[in-house]
């Protein structure tokens, strides 16, 4: 059973959505997107300062067995990016949730965040597609 | 219903990850792609490949019917147990599959015989055709599905079987060369292998699988994965049967030609006349390596331009562990040189061919 922490939100492409308090939001991958996609070998990251409507690819991940499109899990401005994932992707797989997180955004419309999952639905989400 | 080999609840014990691979429910991992592989390459790690499919050809005319049957010459196997790697063409000098042959029993003798390792995917059109080409010769096919294969591979991985088995088996490995085999107590021992290290690819019987793969286990040897397998094997330049060619592939594009025994020339084996045509027109793309050095990972599928010469496609691609970049084997126009670009997801990334072998005991080999 992969790890669903009860503080964040989910979407349903696997991506995980912190809210920092300060206006940004922090994204990263699931435990069981990353259980999936196996040993993480490179990833692809936006620049800071571009902007995305929600859906939209912003990165790719790498593993030994596919490469896999990061979605935007909102509509969004990218503020910063993971820079360590260049040298340790690893980290995806070992920290998802932590050390591990991909980008921080600023939302552009608000209205989106009552879309987004929480642990609940999105462990629902997961089980249904084992 | 999946197939399951004898080791299949060991699997699972050991944390394996199962998916369905062409009908068997085999792993995919035991944790770590990336660890197996290493393993490897440093130490030893053991697949099951109980999937494979084991023929064994017996009869008067065992010889003369795999003469005709393949691309390559069983009369070259000089001295029991001795191996050969080669293709199953059809008439078209398309690749039906790929295969070992080992020579069993005492070469020259009435008492030899030959033992096949086909793939599991082709197993039925395989089995089908040999049949057929069969009709005419004096031969019986008898396919083994009762036997176990383990294949243990790695620079340790002779001398950890060698910890484990009974003093006839012990014996049966002492004198044994790169890619020969040998008998003993019902198993057979090969010094074969799909990963570009030393090894070993044992078949056994099914009831005696579990406990060898058990006592490898407790010596230190690693369960790997078909992750690890497909990694090791493309890292050894070592072809994957459909993906890296097929009925449609002829040998000589798929860096096969080394496999095939012109001589002597009064040998019909299917497909020679098809073969001829081919390299008197000299028309077949190649099969060669890609490197790619900066980040992306080359997949299969992706298209290979080859500037002022035309365009190919990559047959099968990865991130290798072992060197910490992507490497693909790619079919490519003959005239390619020594660079050529990828499009990966609408990037053009410039790659170096090179000859499709990447890694061999544990070292980088191209340049």
């Amino acid at each position: 059973m992969s790890n669903i922490p009860t503080e964040l939100k989910y979407v349903s492409s696997h991506e995980w959505i912190r809210d920092e308090g300060d206006g940004t939001l922090t994204v990263g991958i699931t435990d069981h997107a990353q259980d999936l996609l196996g040993d993480v070998v490179f990833v692809e990251l936006p620049e800071v300062g571009a902007s995305y409507a929600m859906g939209d690819d912003m990165g790719v991940v790498e593993s030994v067995k596919a490469a896999s499109d990061i979605y935007a899990p909102i509509s969004c401005e990218v503020v910063a990016v993971n820079e360590a994932l260049e040298d340790a992707p690893e980290t995806v797989n070992s920290e998802p949730y932590t050390d591990g997180w991909f980008f921080r955004v600023k939302a552009t419309d608000a209205a989106e965040l009552e879309n987004l999952l929480d642990a609940e639905a999105y462990g629902a989400l997961c089980e249904a597609e084992e | 219903m999946a197939n399951k080999t004898a080791l299949f609840s060991l699997h699972c014990q050991m944390g394996g990850k199962m998916v369905d691979f062409g009908g068997w429910e085999m792993p995919l991992h035991y944790g770590s792609q990336k660890a197996e592989h290493h393993a490897v390459r440093d130490e030893a790690g053991m697949f099951d490949v109980s999937h494979m499919t084991v023929v064994d050809v017996r009869g008067s005319d065992a010889e003369d019917y795999l003469r005709r049957l393949l691309a390559n010459d069983v009369a070259r196997l000089k001295g029991p147990g001795r191996a050969l790697y080669t293709a199953m063409l059809n008439e078209d000098g398309g690749v039906i599959d790929d295969l070992i042959v080992y020579a069993m029993g005492t070469p020259g003798s009435t008492g030899q015989w030959y033992r096949l390792v086909v793939n599991c995917a082709t197993r039925e059109k395989d089995l089908r055709w040999m049949a057929e080409q069969g009709a005419r010769f004096e031969v019986t096919l008898t396919e083994r599905p009762e036997l176990a294969m383990i294949a243990v591979q790695g620079p340790r991985a002779i001398e950890q079987v060698r910890a484990v088995v009974s003093e006839a088996k012990q014996r049966a490995l002492a004198d044994l060369k790169p890619f020969q085999g040998a008998s003993a107590e019902g198993w057979f021992l090969a010094r074969t292998g799909y990963t570009g290290e030393d090894g070993l690819e044992i078949m056994l019987p099914e009831d005696e699988a579990a406990g060898f793969w058990q006592a490898l286990a407790d010596a230190g040897v690693a369960p790997c994965g078909l992750g690890a397998r497909d990694t090791l094997r493309l890292e050894a330049g070592l072809n994957l049967y459909g993906s890296d060619m097929d009925e449609s592939v002829s040998p000589l594009a798929a860096n096969m030609a080394w496999t095939v025994a012109w001589e002597p020339e009064e040998r019909d084996f299917i497909g020679r006349k098809a073969l001829e045509a081919q390299r008197a027109a000299g028309d077949q793309p190649k099969l060669v390596g890609l490197v790619l050095e900066g980040r992306g990972v080359l997949r299969g599928g992706q298209p290979v331009i080859v500037e002022g010469v035309g365009e190919g496609e990559i047959t099968s691609g990865s991130f290798s562990p072992t060197l910490g970049h992507s490497v693909a084997l790619a079919r490519v126009p003959r005239a390619t040189g020594s660079e050529a670009e990828v499009e990966i997801r609408g990037k053009r990334l410039p790659v170096q061919v090179v000859k499709p072998c990447f890694v061999r005991h544990g070292e980088k080999v191209y340049s």
